[in-house]
């Protein structure tokens, strides 16, 4: 039994015997020729094969795997096409009177070399493969030494490859190939990317490690911690086997809810989307099948920090989150700092009542240079998106106004200084009471509206959630809350903007209900509740929860009312 | 002969995509079309050059055209390049 470390590239458990996918010898010597124009047409003939070949590999990917696959082989064909790479290698064969292969090869690695050297543009140094793989195939053309044929495969296997070229891949029949371990290769090599898209685990960046594996071997590979495992012991393949069914399992059950639209039983669609505090919490968000972020929260741009965060720091995180969500919905708050969340470097003084102090909207309104370079950075960010951006703690139409007036100045700068700045909806967060009580004037300023609950609630009870001594009394389902959250939402569908929520409450299986009857357009939560909470809201029937809703807000006079009705109207959809 | 500047905005500089575009467009026209950043000059139909130049964000650019379709050529590559973000 061996075991051995690599880089987890593609989720999965594989148990199968070990396929080394063997290099043709593509070697040769350098040769003086004679003729240059009949090495030329020698080199012009495998190239025009190879295209035909990448032409047939092409259509099979798009056919087997989808589009994006298939872009790499035109990307080949691309290559192959190219007039300046034709005619250096045709030059080299005139002057140096060498043969095809030859000169093939050293203008190949003249720019494998360039590519390889771009340390700071990853995309282009894995572009290094799609050369060498060109190269190869033209090569064998020359040598008339066939590529091995992955396709030959015909049972299961784990293959095992110093490096895969995206032509392995897609040759790759998927219910053979279970598993794949390469010594070469980066997470977002061809096929680390390949294999994720096959579904088919994988762990590659080995190192050379990998020579002593023989054609036959048992092997374990486990594709989401990066570990191999060679001749594993009986107890190790049982260990294995579970952890395998367990895997499929979740995946079964995630996948199932993952790209479903949420939707009612009778077809109203709120969207799920998902609440992040840093950029870690991306993929899980991705994962769960979110439809949107609801809620960035961008404190932790200024709490993990020893300085106030600058312009491009900022910008290079939001636009890591937009580019990732691509034309999703992503709603960035800004900063939510001061109060509890006290910054050293700023030094803000201590207060009596922090939740009632100093902090988010007011720091940003008195303090404007930070605000305007969160702005700044917002903006600069939007082209890369669909950006809205939230206020939080606005209590007052005149803070409002300021903090639009600070972001359309930063804009039309932006614009002057010839940046890209895409149109971004503005909105506010409702938690002061006050806020929420005004939402109809409110309305008139913003183009959409975004509840906080969590702060709305402690103010709305006068209770801190954070003590324990008065924690009874943080209700959610409290029909003042209710009333108030129904306010908000109502004043928003008067003026045709849409409702959103981003506190605990919108993930919160009772409220959800009651909340569908309200009509709330997004509930934006953590990650871990999206697919229960698209689930739950699968069952419910938008009309019956509008009866509910009415009845909480009407003729309940407490909490636990609120909760048996709730009870009552969803019982018998469960 | 026609010449023009660009500075580039994209955050990614002329990347595989755009990249791929402005072969795709300067490939369509007679004339020899290139490439100047960095006192560095390669064939603007030749991907392999495009990508080897490594085109940041903020770089100055210089696209030349030479032939005798080198006006509607440079115009069409500027559509290019707005049409895909590389400038204003």
């Amino acid at each position: 039994m061996k075991e051995f470390k690599g880089i987890a590239a593609s989720d999965g458990i594989a148990i199968a015997s070990a396929f080394r996918l063997t290099e043709p010898d593509l070697s040769f010597k350098k040769r003086s020729i004679n003729d240059a124009s009949d090495e030329i047409k020698r080199l012009y003939a495998a190239i025009d094969v190879s295209k035909d070949e990448l032409l047939t590999i092409q259509q099979r990917t798009l056919e087997d795997l989808g589009s994006n696959e298939a872009e790499v082989f035109k990307a080949h064909g691309a290559i192959l096409s190219d007039p300046e790479l034709l005619s250096r290698v045709k030059a080299t064969i005139e002057k140096e009177k060498v043969n095809a292969e030859y000169a093939l090869t050293k203008v190949t690695d003249g720019y494998i070399k360039i590519f390889n050297s771009m340390t700071d543009n990853e995309y282009i140094r894995q572009r290094s493969s799609d050369i060498r793989d060109v190269t190869k195939r033209v090569l064998s053309h020359l040598l008339r030494v066939p590529l091995v044929d992955p396709a030959l495969i015909h049972h299961q296997v784990i293959i095992i490859a110093h490096d895969l070229t995206p032509s392995d891949t897609a040759q790759f029949v998927p219910s053979y190939v279970l598993g794949i371990v390469s010594d070469m290769g980066g997470r977002t090599s061809h096929s680390a990317i390949m294999s994720r898209s096959l579904e088919i685990p994988a762990v590659v960046g080995f190192q050379g490690r990998l020579a002593e594996i023989k054609n036959g071997d048992t092997v374990i590979v486990d594709g989401s911690t990066g570990n191999v495992i060679v001749d594993p012991t009986d107890a190790q393949i049982a260990e294995y086997t579970q952890k395998q069914a367990d895997y499929r399992q979740r995946k079964n059950k995630l996948a199932h809810f993952k790209h479903q639209a949420t939707s009612s039983s009778d077809g109203k669609h709120p969207m799920i989307a998902a609440n992040i505090g840093t950029l870690d919490d991306l993929d899980g968000a991705v994962d769960n099948g979110a439809e949107g972020i609801g809620l960035f929260r961008t404190e932790f741009l200024y709490m993990d920090n020893n300085h106030l965060p600058t312009e491009d720091e900022q910008f290079e995180a939001y636009k890591t989150v937009l580019q990732k969500m691509g034309d999703k919905p992503v709603i960035i708050r800004t900063a939510d700092i001061g109060g509890d969340k006290s910054l050293p470097y700023l030094n803000l003084p201590k207060e009596a009542n922090p939740f009632l102090g100093y902090r988010a909207i007011r720091i940003g309104l008195d303090k404007p240079d930070i605000f305007r370079t969160q702005a700044r950075a917002l903006l600069r960010a939007s082209s890369f998106g669909n950006l809205s951006v939230m206020f939080p703690m606005i209590t007052t139409i005149n803070e409002l106004k300021k903090a639009k007036n600070i972001f359309n100045q930063e804009r039309i700068k932006l614009i002057r200084e010839k940046v890209r700045v895409k149109p971004v909806r503005i909105g506010i967060m409702v938690e002061v009471p006050a806020t929420a009580i005004l939402a109809d004037q409110f309305a008139n300023e913003v183009d959409f509206m975004s509840i906080g609950t969590n702060d709305l609630i402690q103010y709305i009870m006068a209770a801190d959630r954070g003590n324990r001594m008065v924690s009874y009394l943080y209700q959610p389902y409290n029909p003042a809350v209710l009333r108030l959250i129904k306010n908000i939402i109502d004043a928003c569908h008067d003026n045709q903007l849409p409702a959103y929520m981003c506190g605990e409450m919108a993930g919160d299986q009772i409220a959800i209900p009651i909340l569908v009857g309200m009509g709330l357009n997004e509930f934006s939560m953590s990650a871990s509740s999206i697919l229960k909470s698209r689930a739950l809201i699968k069952r419910l029937n938008s009309r019956e929860m509008v009866t509910l809703a009415n009845k909480a807000v009407t003729m309940a006079s407490t909490s636990e009312e609120v909760v048996a009705f709730v009870h009552q109207a969803t019982n018998n959809i469960q | 002969m026609e010449k023009r500047q660009f500075n580039i905005i994209a955050e990614t500089g002329i990347h595989a995509r755009p990249a791929t575009l402005l072969v795709q467009t300067a490939s369509k026209f007679n004339s020899d079309i290139t490439l100047e950043y960095q006192e560095k000059l390669v064939n603007l139909k030749s991907i392999m050059g495009v990508m080897s130049l490594g085109v940041g964000q903020s770089a100055a650019v210089t696209i030349t055209a030479d032939g005798d379709d080198e006006k509607e050529a440079i115009d069409a590559i500027s559509e290019t390049m707005k049409a895909e973000g590389l400038t204003e």
